[in-house]
């Protein structure tokens, strides 16, 4: 009796699961089918799901209209750029936090956190007339600093998160074996820390790779990433659903492809610490 | 040389003081047990010698120099961890490396030092495994390694056998005992148990909240115990001890008795009581005895084949040579 009851529960959760899988994933599903429609099927009410006329010719279209490569080699850059140089800087503050912590080591991470909860709106202003005082407006490197200071709080946090699973006494050891700061960072926390600074990288990847607003306003056209070369399609010359599904698409599939091979190190990452 | 002094080294946290200014002596070679109860300080004060926490007051002298401000990589002192604290994405030959890698040390030197120190500690056949895949006493081992390669002025073991099981123990207790009998370096272990501060001491410490009650060999601590709580900490069963009306026909506040001081009949002797548990070893048997005043139970050693059971009435008599005697202010009375 218990058995079928944990049966019947168990095929109900593996379908709400799926359900809220696939509501997840429809707008993406909708967006790649749309890129293959012509401007009227996109615009067809009743909306075509399947049977329709593919055509890849909005691909050849933007392909031709815009610059790809210098887009996505943008938004490797950005986004490769502020993660390597967050990880960089945010190593030692969480090392120094997770073994070394004062009595208000709490309260500076939470105040780092707290950054995120302001829009970041608020501090256009100041940061964007900042960059026009340095020239860095428009600027790939300015733009990756900029992204590296809005994802360091997270960066910070999840390190050290898995800094503190590492037992302190190891680090001990390495200091009583004459390692100093550098050595013991170097040789002993990072390499056992490499799971957890792995999964850092690629969450951070992936959230500056999608960042919006700052890429939009700071950028024009030399240093503008794949999310301004999805919203030019957007505005000007009114809407084009299918030019602009296919942009989208071209945008998105890098960090697809790279979120679907890696996913077993996000979630372990993301869970990381959950259950000892 | 590894001539290790502390002067008036005191240790505060926050506002709770762990360690009350205290000073010790180990001359070089020695073998110095830190012994005490769990939360005495013992720990700390180790600790304190390797450099891994500050002193709040006092200094810390290494073969005369003045060690206080020292990090702990300048010290020259090697520490064994209660954990083994092993680098776990290393092999075995990469950990014992380590120091010397720090070191700077040519590299035909390191392997050298590898070699003979894995031959000395049986690890020859590991030392390319990960310390995931060797057992407690094998990571035991290596930590030891890590530890000799360096050739440190003193040894720091901290509890280095309580993950271990009980046989194997025995084994490395006598291990390290080899290990300083052949390379006669200054080691100090922390231990809170009595039996391997009494087997491998040549000079033991014992602590209680941070004060050093007693220092001395083990036969010294034994026999002479300086107060009461030394008398109660060292020897294990505990020693017997006595207040009220027993005591004060001695002319003493307490008095101690050992176990195997006593003897035990069933038909005469100075004190009346029942018998309680009786531990049977083989060799000898160890009874509580209920029922005698100021001392309840009073633990007894008698031979292995002695024959009582639980319920019954047994008399015992103290040797009157044995006694110690201790003061209102639990110091021994000489």
């Amino acid at each position: 009796m218990a058995r079928s009851v944990t049966n019947q529960r168990k095929a109900i959760n593996t379908a709400a699961a799926w359900i809220i899988g696939l509501l997840i994933f429809f707008p993406i599903l909708w967006t790649i089918l749309t890129s293959f429609k012509t401007e009227a099927q996109a615009i067809a009410d009743p909306p075509l799901f399947l049977f329709f006329d593919w055509t890849t010719e909005n691909y050849s279209t933007v392909m031709e209209r815009s610059n790809y490569g210098r887009f996505l080699w943008n938004s490797i850059f950005i986004a490769g750029g502020s993660t390597i140089l967050g990880i960089i800087i945010a190593i030692p503050a969480a090392w120094s936090m997770a073994f070394v912590p004062s009595r208000r080591t709490k309260d500076i991470l939470l105040w780092m956190l707290s950054t995120k909860m302001l829009p970041a709106v608020g501090v256009l202003y100041p940061i964007y007339l900042l960059f026009i005082q340095f020239g860095l407006l428009d600027n790939v490197y300015g733009l990756t600093f900029i992204l590296m200071l809005i994802n360091l709080p997270i960066i910070v946090w999840m390190l050290y998160t898995y800094f503190r699973e590492i037992p302190g006494e190891i680090l001990e050891a390495a200091r009583m074996d004459g390692a100093g700061l550098k050595s013991e960072i170097l040789y002993v926390l990072t390499p056992m820390a490499i799971p957890g600074i792995a999964s850092t990288l690629l969450l951070n990847f992936i959230l500056a790779w999608n960042e919006a607003f700052w890429t939009l306003n700071l950028t024009a056209a030399k240093a503008a990433p794949l999310t301004a070369f999805i919203a030019s399609y957007s505005s000007p010359e009114g809407l084009f659903y299918a030019k602009l599904s296919a942009a989208s698409t071209m945008a998105i599939a890098p960090i697809l492809i790279m979120g679907w091979f890696s996913q077993k190190q996000l979630v372990r990452g993301l869970t990381f610490g959950a259950v000892k | 040389m590894g001539q290790i002094q502390l002067k008036q080294v005191q240790k505060k946290f926050g506002e709770v003081e762990v360690i009350p200014p205290l000073d010790l002596e180990i001359n070089d070679g020695e073998f110095v047990v830190f012994v005490g109860p769990s939360g005495c300080g013992k720990s700390t004060l180790l600790r304190l010698i390797a450099g891994l926490e500050d002193t709040t007051g006092g200094n810390i002298e290494i073969d005369g120099a003045d060690a206080t401000d020292l990090p702990p990589a300048k010290r020259r002192l090697a520490m064994v961890f209660q954990s083994y604290a092993l680098y776990p994405h290393m092999s075995v030959r990469k950990n014992i490396a380590f120091p010397m890698k720090m070191a700077k040390m040519p590299e035909e030197e390191q392997n050298r030092r590898i070699e003979s120190a894995a031959k000395a500690l049986n690890l020859t056949d590991y030392l390319d495994r990960k310390p995931g895949q060797l057992s407690g006493g094998q990571r035991q081992r290596v930590a030891i390694g890590r530890a000799i390669v360096r050739e440190p002025a003193a040894f720091l073991f901290d509890e280095p056998l309580s993950n271990l099981d009980a046989a194997l123990r025995v084994g490395m207790r006598m291990e390290i005992g080899e290990l300083h009998k052949k390379l006669e370096t200054t080691m100090i272990y922390v231990t809170h148990d009595q039996v391997e501060a009494m087997t491998m001491a040549d000079k033991i410490v014992v602590l209680q909240a941070g004060v050093i009650e007693q220092v001395g060999s083990p036969l010294e601590l034994y026999h002479t115990p300086r107060n009461v709580f030394v008398a109660g900490f060292i020897g294990s069963p505990k020693m017997n001890l006595i207040e009220g009306p027993e005591a004060a026909k001695h002319g003493a506040h307490t008095i101690g008795i050992r176990p195997e001081h006593t003897e035990i009949s069933t038909t005469e002797g100075l004190w009346e009581g029942t018998v309680g548990v009786a531990e049977h070893l083989g060799s000898d048997t160890f009874i509580h005895i209920h029922g005698i005043e100021g001392c309840d139970p009073m633990t007894v050693r008698a031979s292995g084949d002695v024959a009582v059971k639980h319920g019954d009435t047994v008399y015992l008599t103290p040797k009157a040579d044995q006694i110690h005697k201790f003061g209102t202010d639990g110091l021994r009375m000489s």
